[in-house]
């Protein structure tokens, strides 16, 4: 569910495209978008604070087999949202969750490691090494 | 006597059709994609997101496009559009210490676990206009290193394990929110944090800055700032535990300031703190240097009467669209308030004039 919550919608929507899935469903609950309060701690460890709010959206689905899904994601995105619920759904049907890991899954994990290794790479670029210069003379 | 005014209607619309062609300036010059002001003004886009109080790339790059680029106008289009979303929870509290960091330094330590890492900065350019940029061009990809281990933890952890510095108190788990309740004084720290944390950067830089001059000084070091992204955890209420359902840039400050003690406490550092949606440093030095000055109280500081210690004063006074509202409503009409002001000033001429006749016709008898 992270994974498909955290992925670029126009890459997930690809990705579903391309897996040619069409499930039978029915709404537990249509896409709706609203927000949830995130919060920080004080100091980085202390009381809980109200940071600011996040839009988000969710949806529920019901496949023919039974199988409920949910997709809660970042973004007001209804068809991320709808994608989501599906994926989830087909990933508790063991007939359909080896194809879901492979066509979707798999690569958006992949893509999200190379991405964050990317980053960690140009940080690490960045870092200071520190050397100690003699002063004076001895 | 009151005078229905009506007959704007035209005028205004008229008005909003100019604005729209103003908005979109020459029509020859291609149009700005939101994607470009994400990707390209993404400075302007975090402050539009920090201080509209709602983490939306895309929502704030609307807001900026629609607002010509005025940061306050488009955090107010944000805070209006906030005003319509059901909310359906409240995340965990982010954990910053495991941030994946893309800039992480200290001014207090040379040497820390994980580095200083300079990341995407301003500092130590030149501040010189970059004349390249007028033309276009697509700069040599950022040089990569290998990453060592990806363990950072926080700064201040170093010396919170000698006992150096204060600890931070666990406080209730359920915040106030200030988005829901009256503000009412006084306050507590984590009611502070939420509005510093959106309040106007401008104001607080400002308000920083005088304590750094003297008005409440408290003498920081920036002990740890980072920048990076955090995972966004939401207990699912139909799963019961929760997931991660985003990735979020944050930028985050630790000051360590000074001492705090007693008789029976030795001395001790003491902490401000800031947190910030974003790469938005100078917003969260600001914030923690006011968080920091704001707890004279707790720490049993002196009140020396300055501007940063007074928390109804900065509290209520650092949001910029209150500030924004009640400031710009005095432009729009306010005719009949102004006759009655009129009238009062002419019978209080009127008055004196009178009296000073009075008092002229006395002195000549």
């Amino acid at each position: 569910m992270s994974l498909f919550a955290k992925a670029a919608e126009d890459r997930l929507a690809e990705l579903w495209q391309a897996a040619a899935m069409a499930p039978d469903f029915t709404w537990l609950r249509r896409p709706e978008s609203g927000a949830v309060m995130l919060r920080g701690l004080a100091g980085g460890q202390g009381a809980p604070f109200n940071l600011g709010e996040m839009t988000v959206t969710r949806a529920s689905v019901r496949l023919a087999g039974g199988q409920v899904g949910h997709g809660y994601v970042a973004g007001r995105s209804k068809r991320k949202a709808e994608i989501a619920a599906l994926c989830d759904a087909l990933m508790q049907d063991p007939a359909a969750a080896p194809a879901v890991e492979a066509a979707i899954l798999g690569p958006l994990a992949r893509e999200a490691e190379a991405a964050a290794a990317k980053r960690a790479a140009k940080a690490a670029a960045t870092k200071v090494e520190f050397f100690t210069m003699q002063r004076g003379e001895d | 006597m009151y005078v229905a005014v009506k007959g704007g209607e035209r005028a205004i619309d008229n008005a909003h059709a100019w604005l729209a062609e103003e908005r979109r300036g020459d029509p020859s010059v291609p149009e700005l994609s939101l994607a470009q002001i994400a990707g390209q003004m993404r400075l302007a886009v975090n402050r539009v997101m920090a201080e509209g109080s709602l983490y939306d790339p895309e929502l704030a790059a609307l807001a900026l496009k629609q607002a010509r680029g005025d940061m306050v106008e488009a955090i107010f289009l944000i805070r209006a559009y906030r005003t319509t979303l059901p909310r359906f929870g409240e995340a965990r509290p982010v954990e910053t210490a495991a941030m994946a960091c893309q800039r992480r330094i200290s001014a207090t330590f040379k040497d820390v676990p994980g580095g200083q890492v300079l990341g995407p900065t301003f500092d130590y350019t030149h501040r010189l206009l970059d004349f390249k940029l007028a033309a276009e061009g697509t700069p040599a990809p950022a040089p990569e290193a290998a990453p060592g281990p990806q363990h950072t933890p926080h700064v201040l952890g170093i010396l919170d394990r000698e006992g150096l510095i204060e600890g931070e108190p666990e406080g209730s788990e359920t915040p106030p929110d200030l988005t829901r309740e009256a503000l009412d004084f006084p306050c507590d720290r984590a009611l502070r944090l939420q509005a510093l944390a959106r309040g106007d950067e401008g104001f607080l830089l400002g308000l920083a800055y005088s304590t750094q001059r003297g008005y409440g000084r408290t003498h920081a070091f920036v002990g740890e700032l980072r920048v990076g992204m955090v995972a966004v955890e939401f207990e699912i209420p139909e799963l019961g535990f929760a997931i991660e359902i985003a990735e979020i840039e944050l930028t985050e400050c630790e000051t360590v300031n000074q001492f705090a003690g007693s008789k029976s406490e030795p001395p001790q550092f003491t902490r401000g703190y800031g947190l910030v949606f974003g790469q938005s440093e100078r917003k969260a030095l600001s914030m923690a240097l006011v968080d920091r000055a704001l707890r004279w109280r707790e720490l049993g500081e002196e009140d020396t009467g300055a501007p940063a210690q007074d928390e109804e004063f900065v509290v209520a006074h650092c949001d910029n669209i209150q500030a924004t509202g009640f400031l710009e409503h005095i432009k729009l009409p306010h005719y009949v308030d102004f006759q009655a002001e009129l009238e009062l000033v002419r019978r209080m001429r009127r008055e004196a004039a009178a009296s000073a006749a009075a008092a002229a016709s006395e002195a000549a008898e």
